[in-house]
């Protein structure tokens, strides 16, 4: 029995803020966003520029985060990979998303023997280790960030496509898509105009947790020197360059490997938040 | 003697969603008595299961209780703890609810479900806990086997017996019983009815019994509380409320039970070519091989012939399980069919509605069971009603808004209800936007499938109202597909009876309602809620020989329940559809004369 129809005065309350732990969730997505875009430009030296003779100068007020093995600003390269790690992190989860959703949503549509075949192939897909797709398609076509980005998406395609898919089957089973159905409206339609506006707030969760996963693959890609090739770096390139500076006390491979972590953490935060807030749209949610 | 609840000046404070808190309960003082049974009734939204759960001393997620006073057995309620509420539930006062099958836990074996609250309040085990276990399954006339089995393998008449056994295994001082026949059809809430009666009665305890519907409640309630808006309207002793109602609100729930006029339909224009004809049309729920076409057993529906004219109400009738439901989705091409040819006027239909040209799927048009799910709770009504207009007249956005107002004026509905989502509206308000959505293409058939039977009895009546009002103005035709036949009396110019996928009666509303019936529709008939005391124990008697509900294979599939079966005959052959007078016709193997017989005396075939 709903509330609806009482009448009684109003008592007035203030606005929620989003819950703390999802505020330094946005926070820290916040600041990941704005190194990515103006990273370079902060940066107070470049990329390549040496700053001191010896390696793992320690840090001061000229180097915040001291120096790494061949001399740089620590804080300058963060600042320059971070569009890397985050760029290349957001492009191949994107492409993934992309393939993985239109295949997801179309097999819960037209259902049948189309989709028994497709998650067939779906299932043969997901069952190779993500690392051993990616060391195969590198190893057989090299390193540049084009095939980094779709060897990740192509990882990431059937995973979202099964979730996809399983968010999809319920909603299409709804009177509200039958109805459409009824109507005659075409797949396509169906999948935009009817699931997609319901599939959002848990597909949205997915899109997140989609990218820490992207970023921590990446990193991990770099670390072992396959991904991300010099001169241009990256956070897990920067972990694996300055690995015997661990040994001398610097922070130089401490501090990416920081800044890997607490992106990751951020990004879960906010996606706690997104999954576990219900009864509200999505899109008034993020609005306000 | 003392009461067993005390519930005064209760106040319920509940989350508008919107950021502030408002009252949904006001002021309501409720008393129950030993073994007394009161009845809460009003309209979805009055409060009624809010104040019913407050007697738990539970609200729910979102309310506060904030005011008043609940006294259990001269015990505050609300200023148990936790471990005093738990103890008090389940044990001194359980809950029924609305829908067993959500309510059960599908992993569990039944026997096992219903010891629980026995286990956890210590109260018995072992050996004992199964003899109360047994005599419970005694009391609710469920089968003896039942224990081993699982929830899904219970009927949903069964399902809802099961939880009342669980909460009457602590033989509790109060039960507290949500609308517990709602979700059930009409021959099903006969005999859940009956159980709780004899379940009440047998034990002694106190109830409080929620309902939207007075015809079920003056079976069962010693006093009747009707609530509205949070706050109660009247009270008093059960044959009071009913005879003499006080309160004008009370008169409106009345006649939403007793339809005032019951039109007997007019003969219905028969033009040379009906608008829809389905002829033979065979559809079962089989999967698709992977090799060769579908195999075809399990039918759920039978060779159906059946016309509707233009401007036409055919209604079809039938239990869950009937395939009425599957009829109106083989029309809307929502479900493929076996075998079979139907045809909108004159045309051949594809099986699929995809097949189908735009122009024809414009012309047939469905509206759902629950306006809840029909929805997309994603759109504004605006566009919910618009898209109709953008798809099937590729009406510009101007012309689509200005057809918007229009057709929300004709359901009732205020323009400014365009900017707003289906879940800022009521049940009734959402249906009238599925309502609007359906004329918005202007078609030539509208199927409607059960579209009032998720709503309460005063707003079903005003929903029903308005299909009829809408009919008078266009000449659409209705194919009403419904469990009540009382209710499509209403509306219908002729009505189908389907039992297990085969039609059993076919012919105009006023000769359905006169003798000879089939002895299924006699059934049908009987199982309507009335008002009048003893209404109950006739229907239960009606209800043949067996709970027997599965189809017979062959023969006539009524069989098994039919109280006028011939042994060696019916079981065998299928009777054919016996034409009487003109557009009559009922498949029985019994004469008109015996069926006469047999129906004149006790049945009554209105609630008049």
């Amino acid at each position: 029995m709903s509330a609806g129809e009482a009448t009684a005065q109003a008592i007035p309350r203030p606005r929620r803020l989003p819950p703390p732990l999802a505020c330094i969730g946005l926070a820290i997505v916040a600041i990941g966003l704005i190194m990515a875009l103006l990273g370079p430009f902060l940066a107070r030296h470049g990329a390549g520029e040496l700053i001191s003779e010896r390696p793992f100068p320690a840090a001061s007020w000229a180097l915040p985060f001291g120096g790494d093995h061949l001399g740089r600003d620590v804080l300058s390269r963060l600042l320059h990979a971070a569009p890397v790690t985050i760029g290349l992190a957001l492009g191949a989860t994107t492409v993934g998303f992309v393939i993985g959703l239109t295949v997801g949503f179309f097999t819960a549509e037209v259902r049948g023997r189309t989709d028994t075949m497709i998650t067939w192939i779906l299932d043969i897909l997901v069952s190779f280790p993500p690392k051993l797709i990616a060391l195969i398609a590198i190893a057989g076509l090299g390193s540049s960030l084009p095939i980094l980005i779709a060897t990740l998406g192509f990882v990431h395609a059937p995973r979202v496509a099964r979730v996809a898919r399983a968010v999809a089957m319920n909603i299409s089973a709804m009177d509200f898509v039958e109805a459409a159905r009824a109507r005659g409206e075409s797949v396509l339609a169906v999948m935009v105009r009817e699931i997609w506006p319901s599939a959002r707030r848990p597909m949205a969760v997915e899109f997140g947790l989609r990218v820490t996963f992207s970023i921590l693959v990446l990193s991990s890609l770099s670390f072992l020197g396959l991904g991300v090739q010099p001169p241009m770096t990256d956070w897990g390139s920067m972990v694996r360059e300055n690995m015997s500076g661990i040994f001398l006390g610097t922070p130089a491979a401490l501090i990416p490997a920081l800044a890997i972590g607490i992106l990751t953490v951020g990004i879960n935060l906010v996606i706690d938040w997104i999954g576990g807030s219900s009864g509200r749209r999505l899109t008034e949610e993020l609005s306000r | 003697m003392r009461p067993v609840l005390e519930i005064a000046g209760l106040v319920v404070r509940a989350d508008d969603g919107k950021g502030s808190w408002i009252d949904t309960i006001r002021n309501v003082d409720l008393t129950v008595s030993a073994g007394e049974v009161v009845a809460l009734i009003g309209e979805s939204g009055a409060g009624k299961s809010t104040v019913a759960l407050a007697a738990l001393g539970y609200a729910r997620p979102g309310t506060r209780l904030v005011e008043g006073r609940i006294l259990f057995d001269g015990q505050d309620v609300r200023a148990l703890d936790e471990r005093g509420l738990r103890r008090l539930r389940g044990r001194d006062a359980s809950y029924v609810a609305q829908s067993a099958q959500d309510a059960l836990n599908p992993a569990i074996p039944i026997g096992a479900q219903i010891a629980e609250p026995l286990l956890i309040h210590g109260i018995a085990s072992g050996t004992e806990a199964e003899a109360r276990i047994a005599s419970l399954i005694g009391l609710l006339d469920l089968p003896v086997g039942i224990v081993t089995r699982f929830p899904h393998q219970a009927s949903g008449g069964q399902q809802q017996r099961i939880m009342l056994a669980m909460a009457m295994a602590c033989a509790p001082r109060l039960l507290v019983l949500d609308e517990p026949t709602t979700a059930l059809d009409v021959t099903t809430q006969i005999e859940v009815l009956k159980a709780i009666r004899t379940a009440i009665r047998g034990q002694g305890s106190a109830a409080i019994y929620v309902s939207h519907d007075l015809a079920v409640v003056a079976q069962i309630a010693d006093r009747i509380v009707v609530m509205r808006h949070g706050a109660i309207v009247e009270q008093g002793p059960t044959a009071e409320i009913v005879e003499r109602p006080k309160q004008p609100y009370t008169v409106t729930l009345i006649d939403a039970v007793r339809p005032r006029d019951r039109r007997l339909a007019r003969e219905a224009p028969r033009g040379p070519a009906p608008l829809l004809a389905l002829r033979g049309v065979n559809a079962s729920y089989e999967q698709q091989g992977w090799f060769g076409p579908a195999r075809g057993g399990n039918k759920v529906l039978r060779d159906i012939d059946l016309t509707v004219g233009k401007g036409e109400v055919l209604a079809v009738v039938g239990e869950s399980g009937s395939g009425k439901s599957t009829l109106a989705r083989v029309v809307a091409g929502l479900h493929p069919r076996l075998s079979g040819d139907i045809a909108l006027a004159g045309t051949t239909l594809a099986d699929r509605v995809r097949r189908r040209p735009l122009e024809q799927r414009r012309r047939i048009q469905i509206i759902f069971q629950s306006p809840d799910l029909s929805l997309n709770p994603e759109e504004r009504v605006g566009e919910i009603i618009g898209r109709p207009r953008q798809l099937y007249f590729n009406e510009a956005r101007t012309n689509r808004d200005a057809h918007t107002d229009r057709l929300l004026d004709m359901v009732g509905l205020p323009p400014s209800y365009e900017r707003r989502f289906p879940a800022e509206l009521s049940g009734g308000e959402r249906q009238r936007v599925a309502i609007a959505r359906a004329f918005a293409a202007e078609p030539d058939l509208i199927l409607c499938d059960e579209i009032l039977s998720s709503l309460d009895v005063v707003i079903a009546a005003q929903i029903l109202e308005l299909m009829r009002e809408l009919k008078r103005k266009s000449s659409v035709a209705y194919l009403f597909i419904s469990h009540d036949l009382v209710t499509v009396a209403q509306i219908a110019d002729r009505i189908a009876v389907l039992y297990a996928g085969t039609v059993l009666e076919l012919g105009a509303t006023s000769a359905v309602f006169t003798p000879p019936h089939h002895p299924y529709t006699a059934l049908l008939m009987a199982a309507v809620p009335q008002l009048r005391r003893g209404w109950l124990d006739d229907a239960f008697k009606l209800r043949g020989p067996t709970a027997q509900r599965r189809a017979a294979p062959t023969g006539c599939p009524f069989q098994p329940r039919c109280p006028l079966a011939i042994p060696g005959l019916c079981e065998r052959e299928l009777p054919p559809l016996r034409e009487q007078t003109s557009g009559h016709a009922i498949r029985c193997h019994r004469s008109d004369a015996e069926l006469r017989q047999a129906q004149t005396s006790p049945v009554q075939t209105s609630p008049n």
